[in-house]
């Protein structure tokens, strides 16, 4: 019985023992050794490093940039997850009508989500050129004059908002479609048995019952969009003037173009510890609605 | 909202509607109604694909006909300056196949070690082994921002910057893939496990034997995630790779970009097209079971 034991411990240890090794060295270690990091003064790459304490965080809480960089990141949080979610569930639900195409209108919908961020960015780099894109001309057509979308403040940032909107809505609308499957028929039926109007069902009956996907949704579309980077990397690279820095972007612009990386990590710690409530708020939330078996 | 992850076929968005009764007929009003809701399909159509048509047909455009004013819809002719604009550039090639490699070491490598890590900690009976599984569902919740300074400066010290195992190896384990496999597995009849064990199956038999086979759809839908994921990755080979000989195509992307002041959209967008043709059609094909692999950890009613 006991060799049997040692057995199983052998071959558990052979098989959960990669993975579980590589979260351990990738993973966890660097987490610990971030907030560690986040309390040297720290040049990356260098061999140099002064324990400082919590200087880095109190440089950043007095840094000048620093509510410009909560701001746009504040901003670009609420415009791209409150854009997502309602443009998505309208999607849903035009998807999940009777009409005729509807399969077409969901695979156009949901492809630009599977590709790479990089290339999706400079396609609509080309599209917003201020003289040659498109969207200039289309502008144009209807009598307006195309903003300087790369060199202007509100604008660059609103055009990776409508770029991140472009590539994500088909996940939401996806998700929301399938939750709308989920929406017995039958409850339909008797909400309009009982004389409710179609705006009445929805709103009584459809959107409820949409709640724990809602929250899911805002939980993870939160989450992506503090993290995002591709887009801003490849359209603005955190300008003009840093108004496209949202605080992921300044982890990158610090621990590798500056190169402070003692300073990055304590933003890099900041960023985790935000996303740590978001998720902590969710599993709260989720241990009533889910079982994880 | 239950997991019911171990439902990894598609969510049923294309199976045919229930029968109404023939007797409900289509007022008047509700006519009006669906014409206002083919316009809205129409036009969310052209607004997620004109973007996509206009890189592809712009990646046959020479300069004339990209600064055309008025814009110029059509390319004069389908000719491949553009691309061999690229190729001379960059070396396209290589970095077209670094990509295809790493992708697929990457995403194999994840479901094998997610496959061998769930099968571990659902069929083989050791004391902790609800400790290794809180190990990974934990590291499901910890950002990979959090990690690139302390992995850059591990990877850099040990010398693999600008290599393939540099790019690969940091991404390798699989929490995501471990966490669905092993709700699968938990699906599965434990009665079939047992006959084999009686029969004397070694626990490695019965993983590949049983468990693999009749996991076949959440296999397919978590290696297609990872085959996306790892294909688009950006920040991390960026980070370690300076190099063409190792670089990755999105990375190799940005450079061709800061090649020159002027915008040369008609190269870039030859590249473009190369970078996301790939995933384009693994999607157009396969996409029912990547949808699948994306609502099954997620949600459904």
């Amino acid at each position: 019985m006991k060799r049997r034991r040692l057995r199983n411990l052998g071959i558990f240890a052979l098989l959960a023992g990669p993975n579980v090794a590589l979260l351990l060295i990738f993973v966890y270690r660097p987490l610990l050794l971030s907030f560690y990091y986040s309390m040297l003064q720290w040049n990356m790459g260098s061999s140099v490093a002064r324990f400082i304490g919590f200087d880095n965080y109190i440089a950043w809480f007095t840094d000048p940039d620093t509510p410009t960089v909560m701001g746009t990141t504040f901003l670009f949080a609420v415009a791209t997850v409150g854009g997502a979610l309602v443009l998505g569930l309208a999607l849903a639900l035009l998807l999940n009508r009777r009409l005729w195409g509807r399969g077409i209108a969901r695979t156009v919908v949901f492809a630009p989500y599977v590709l790479s961020g990089i290339a999706v960015g400079m396609l609509w780099l080309y599209i917003f050129d201020p003289r040659y894109g498109l969207l200039s001309t289309l502008l144009g057509a209807i009598g307006m004059d195309s903003p300087e979308w790369y060199t202007s403040s509100p604008w660059a940032l609103i055009m990776i908002i409508i770029v991140y909107l472009w590539k994500h809505v088909g996940y939401v609308a996806l998700i929301y479609l399938a939750g709308l499957q989920g929406v017995p028929q039958d409850l339909r039926d008797a909400a309009a048995l009982d004389g409710a109007t179609k705006l009445r069902t929805f709103g009584s009956v459809v959107l409820p019952l949409l709640g724990p996907v809602t929250f899911f949704l805002l939980i993870t579309t939160i989450l992506s969009s503090l993290q995002s980077f591709d887009l801003i990397k490849a359209m603005t690279d955190g300008g003009p003037l840093g108004s496209t820095t949202t605080l992921m972007y300044q982890i990158y612009i610090e621990g590798f173009q500056t190169g402070r990386a003692g300073y990055a990590s304590a933003s890099a710690t900041i960023l985790f510890i935000i996303l740590l409530v978001i998720t902590a708020v969710q599993l709260k939330y989720m241990e009533k609605k889910v079982h994880y078996s | 909202m239950s997991t019911t992850v171990e439902r990894t076929r598609a969510p049923q968005t294309d199976r045919p509607p229930p029968a109404r009764p023939a007797a409900r007929r289509r007022p008047f009003r509700d006519a009006h109604l669906d014409a206002g809701f083919y316009l809205i399909m129409l036009a969310s159509i052209l607004v997620m694909a004109v973007p996509l048509v206009w890189m592809f047909l712009a990646s046959f455009k020479d300069n004339g006909e990209i600064y055309s004013m008025p814009l110029q819809w059509l390319p004069d002719a389908f000719a491949f300056f553009n691309y061999e604009q690229v190729s001379s550039s960059i070396p396209i090639e290589r970095m077209f196949l670094n990509s295809v490699g790493l992708t697929i070491a990457g995403a194999g490598l994840k479901v094998f070690l997610g496959l061998c890590c769930a099968y571990a900690v659902v069929f083989i009976d050791v004391p902790f082994r609800k400790a290794v599984f809180v190990v990974v569902l934990f590291a499901l919740l910890i950002p990979g921002q959090i990690t690139i300074i302390p992995n850059y400066s591990l990877i850099a010290s040990l010398g693999w910057l600008n290599t393939y195992q540099g790019i690969l190896v940091p991404g390798l384990a699989s929490a995501f893939g471990t966490f669905l496999f092993r709700q699968h597995f938990l699906s599965l009849p434990i009665s079939v496990f047992e006959a084999a064990q009686v029969d004397g199956a070694s626990h490695w038999r019965r993983l590949w034997k049983f468990a693999v086979p009749m996991s076949v759809p959440t296999i397919a839908a978590v290696g297609l995630i990872s085959l996306v994921n790892e294909w688009n990755d950006y920040l991390w080979p960026m980070l370690v790779t300076d190099n063409t000989d190792t670089m990755t195509l999105p990375v190799g992307l940005t450079l061709l970009q800061s090649l020159d002041g002027m915008q040369a959209w008609g190269v870039l967008m030859a590249a473009t097209v190369v970078v996301t043709v790939p995933m384009l059609l693994i999607f157009l094909v396969l996409q029912r079971r990547l949808v699948a692999g994306l609502t099954a950890g997620a949600v459904t009613g």
